[in-house]
């Protein structure tokens, strides 16, 4: 007999779980659910780090678990749990159930799951493709080598993980996918010192679905973009602070519109009502230089994904169009409650959260302009090369920090300034972005949300902003 | 399987692999929480969970770890040998062993026990603060992020030389985070946090008093002038930042380089004399406290900073060996083992004739800024630079009036705040992160829109 022909009282990963699923589903429709979804993982990652010229950490680590989420109207009840038995998925039915005290008699049908939709045929093979611990740590130690490239460099780190996570998502609209993931991302980081003077660098480079993407990876010309960088920054002086226009550079200067505006396109926010767009749909909320997309089918880009952690087939999402809101970020909840389809956005970090709606690769569309032509515009502002992390509060106020930038003085690039912070508004500052440069660049990163930290990236051209407060000294 | 059970699975699973040395921990938990919005439940969420880290060390004495949340027979040996391939990666430059202090006596505090109250329970509670919140003021017109979860947990660490300890607690938290809004101005946010070691214990009306009482005192906003203030810390604050430049005392950070200390120094003078720092993991107050680290050594009171010098570092087991000391049981469990403070305690040392006791939050009647609470911690703190610019909620004092600051950041560096505190006020006040007077500083930057 074939193991998938085997009725299992347990879920079993490479197998067929079809029976096992549709009594746990029947069970929950039973009890008076109006919805039941089951999400399930099985997880193998590692961690390394590099830190000198010596491999200091290698972390595995290995898990399973279950995430069932039962709505009856628009609440809902999310129980996770390590036991995959029949009996630990039913009894996290049942405290679900509990926990939305269903009392009704009121029957949902459920007709079974549909024919099974499996993403993960063509990658069974990437485990065995991707880098073994052995050649990561010796391309890891390659890198921080690269990093030492004089005396003034202090502190050298490499460090590299990949996750796999393999998913099996049912539900009793029929839904039942599987999928494997695959991301791998690695970064470089120094610290530079000569004397009182000190200035820190990193980059982060990353992937999905692509086992060869480490062993491509181009690691002196990343040790040398961040040495650069950091040699740069080193004897910089503080930032004036004012308001000023600046210029936002490609890549990782994105995350500014991921932070400050992609959230507030998330429904989530809408439900919360803690987004100023929610009733602007098909008005200007933008300059019309801006068209803005949210997508998830961009071929190896971090936040890709073959289907949603619902089992949707992601969408590409033209979110902003020439300035107009066209589009809002969608998951199951956030349909339900705020009538906005999906768009094969739900997301979450492991089975331990329900799915929320979530950017998955981000960015601002391409526009004419050359970099120079928006460095060559300005009169006195700053150029941000390179953006570090930053936060949005809850009324939108967002908060950014400049890794690397310098000072724009009658349309040329001058001295290298630290200590800058661009503080906005999303609302006032969308209308302020008044040019977009011809090269779009994107760059991969980690959001922490309400489900979770999810791999995304985020991405624009260079980008002007006419004025915007700078935090310094 | 409990914890003494998993631990006898180790064993046998070790030998039957012959791996004679060991060490592991763990942490199970049963989580229970509740959102809501306008008085409809949101989502309830209940979660088990179990994560279970085990070292082990090969022949050559070096470390391979795993991580795993599969605690079956299977899953532990399947981990044994994780790890086991995983020491042949091991750092051969700076070795690991048990912590000297894994056996000795742990102090455990007296804390009330506490039993689940139940999601509907926590529903209950948790809207009628939400109805309450949104009572107290017409312009508070929703509580967008709210949240009240209990949380039931075990932490275990044991290893091959006989060192078992175990330790359970529950532990609640509430949240309440506000919106305020008034016609032609922008929308008001604020919120407060409290925890108790149950539902039960957590005091839910001075929750909802302080979310309302910050919320509604920033109703009436005006942008600030770019400009050097002089700046009042509140307790969460100042807490926020020591917590945030925390590297200064890690010997972890030291040897790592990313810190602004170095091995020698011990005795440095950081700051105006009036100024003590502990690290108290085990105060009566704190609610988080566990006895024992992540490798298992007691939890203890240290001094970090004695009338404004350096008086300690916090260690792991490597970390005090390399320094020729003892661990202070502050360890993280890891591949590397990480090091972290526990609870800041600040208090004003008997060295405190400098200090211009005048300054005091709630008489002085010059310009200051009052800074209640630093945002974006993770964005805008260069700790091994020891700079910092951050977004700060917060009031101009002038001329015995308050107003609440738009939109600001506030700069800086580390090293000159410390240098510069010119008063430490007498009261301490308890916040979830440790305890505080408010502090003043002189001269830091602010940048503001207008």
């Amino acid at each position: 007999m074939l193991s998938s022909q085997i009725k299992s009282n347990e879920i079993v990963f490479g197998s067929c779980n079809k029976d096992l699923l549709e009594e746990i589903i029947f069970y929950g429709i039973g009890l008076g659910a109006d919805f039941v979804e089951i999400f399930i993982e099985n997880t193998d990652n590692s961690s390394v780090l590099a830190e000198e010229d010596f491999i200091t950490s290698v972390s595995p680590s290995f898990g399973r678990g279950a995430g069932i989420r039962i709505f009856k109207g628009k609440k809902d009840g999310f129980v996770s749990t390590n036991d995959l038995t029949k009996h630990g998925l039913m009894r996290s039915v049942s405290q679900a159930i509990e926990m939305l005290d269903i009392t009704d008699n009121k029957r949902e049908v459920f007709n079974g799951l549909n024919k099974h939709r499996d993403y993960s045929l063509s990658k069974k093979k990437w485990i065995k493709e991707v880098p073994s611990i052995h050649e990561i740590s010796e391309k890891l130690l390659v890198s921080t080598k690269s990093l030492k490239k004089n005396n003034k460099i202090i502190t050298r780190k490499g460090s590299y993980s990949r996750n796999l996570q393999e998913v099996i998502i049912a539900s009793s609209d029929g839904t039942y996918v599987s999928d494997i993931r695959l991301h791998q991302t690695v970064g470089l980081n120094l610290i530079a010192s000569d004397a009182q003077y000190r200035s820190s660098g990193s980059r982060r480079f990353g992937s999905s679905g692509m086992p060869n993407e480490f062993r491509l990876w181009d690691h002196e010309k990343a040790a040398n973009d961040v040495f650069e960088s950091s040699m740069n920054m080193l004897y910089a002086d503080y930032v004036d602070a004012g308001q000023m226009p600046v210029v936002l550079a490609n890549k990782f200067g994105g995350v500014i519109f991921h932070e400050a505006c992609g959230h507030l396109l998330e429904t989530t926010q809408i439900e919360r009502g803690t987004t100023p767009f929610e009733n602007k749909l098909n008005e200007k909320i933008a300059h019309e230089s801006v068209t803005a997309i949210d997508e998830g089918i961009s071929e190896g880009s971090f936040g890709s994904l073959s289907v949603d952690d619902e089992g949707m087939e992601p969408e590409k999402s033209v979110l902003i169009k020439d300035g107009i809101l066209k589009k809002f970020i969608s998951d199951r909840a956030g349909e339900l409650r705020t009538g906005h389809k999906r768009t094969g956005s739900g997301r979450r970090q492991n089975y331990s959260f329900a799915a929320a709606s979530r950017m998955r690769n981000t960015y601002i569309a391409k526009g004419e302009h050359s970099k120079e032509d928006l460095i060559n515009s300005i009169s006195e502002g700053l150029y941000c090369k390179s953006m570090g992390g930053g936060s949005v509060g809850a009324t939108g106020q967002f908060n950014f920090a400049v890794e690397e930038g310098y000072l724009i003085k009658n349309g040329k690039l001058t001295s290298p300034v630290k200590g800058a912070t661009l503080i906005g508004e999303a609302k006032e500052v969308m209308p302020k972005i008044s040019m977009c440069g011809n090269d779009l660049e994107l760059a991969p990163g980690f959001c922490g949300s309400i489900s979770g930290s999810v791999n995304v990236t985020v991405g624009q051209p260079h980008i002007k902003v006419d004025s915007i407060t700078v935090g310094g000294r | 399987m409990n914890s003494r059970e998993i631990t006898t699975q180790i064993s046998k699973a070790a030998d039957f692999l012959n791996l004679k040395k060991w060490d592991y921990g763990a942490s199970f938990s049963n989580d229970y929480s509740v959102q809501v919005d306008k008085g409809e439940a949101k989502q309830l969420k209940a979660s088990q969970k179990q994560i279970l880290t085990i070292r082990v060390w090969n022949q050559s004495n070096l470390v391979g770890i795993t991580t795993t949340s599969d605690i079956s027979e299977s899953g532990i040996k399947k981990a044994l040998k994780q790890a086991n391939i995983a020491s042949d990666f091991g750092n051969k430059n700076e070795t690991t062993e048990f912590s000297p202090l894994a056996k000795d006596p742990i102090k455990v505090k007296e804390v009330k026990k506490t039993n689940p109250v139940g999601i509907k329970k926590l529903l209950t509670l948790l809207r009628g603060a939400e109805l309450k919140l949104i009572e107290s003021h017409e312009s508070i017109k929703s509580v967008p992020y709210n949240g009240l979860s209990e949380s039931f947990f075990e932490r275990v660490y044991a290893n091959s030389e006989g060192a078992f300890r175990s330790y359970s607690k529950s532990q609640a938290a509430l949240y309440l985070y506000a919106r305020a809004e008034e016609k032609n101005k922008k929308p008001r946010s604020s919120g407060s946090v409290k925890l108790g070691y149950g539902a039960d214990d957590i005091d839910i009306e001075s929750c909802i008093k302080e979310a309302s009482n910050k919320t509604i005192s920033h109703l009436n906003y005006s942008s600030i002038k770019t400009d050097k203030y002089l700046i009042c810390f509140s307790p969460e604050s100042f807490l926020t930042i020591i917590n945030a430049f925390s590297s200064m005392f890690n010997a972890r950070s030291i040897i790592d380089g990313v810190s602004l200390s170095n091995k020698n120094s011990i005795g440095e003078e950081l700051s105006t004399e009036a100024l003590n720092i502990y690290d108290d993991g085990l105060h009566e107050k704190n609610i988080s406290s566990t006895p024992f680290d992540g490798e298992g050594t007691p939890t203890k009171r240290l001094c970090l900073i004695k009338r404004g010098r350096i008086e300690n570092f916090i260690h792991s087991e490597s970390t005090a060996r390399i320094f020729k000391t003892t661990p202070t049981g502050h360890a993280g469990l890891g591949s590397k083992v990480s090091v972290s403070p526990d609870w800041i305690v600040v208090e004003k040392s008997d060295e405190n004739f400098d200090l211009k006791t005048s300054l005091d939050h709630y008489t002085y009647e010059g310009e200051f800024v009052y800074i209640e609470e630093l945002n974006a911690i993770h964005a805008g703190v260069r700790a091994s630079q020891g700079s910092f610019s951050l977004p700060f909620d917060g009031w101009l004092y002038k001329n015995g009036k308050k107003i609440s600051i738009e939109s600001a950041t506030v700069a800086g560096d580390i090293k000159y705040l410390l240098k510069n505190i010119v008063n430490i006020e007498s009261n301490q006040e308890v916040t979830t992160s440790g305890i505080s007077p408010h502090i003043w500083v002189n001269e830091l930057s602010i940048t503001g829109d207008a």
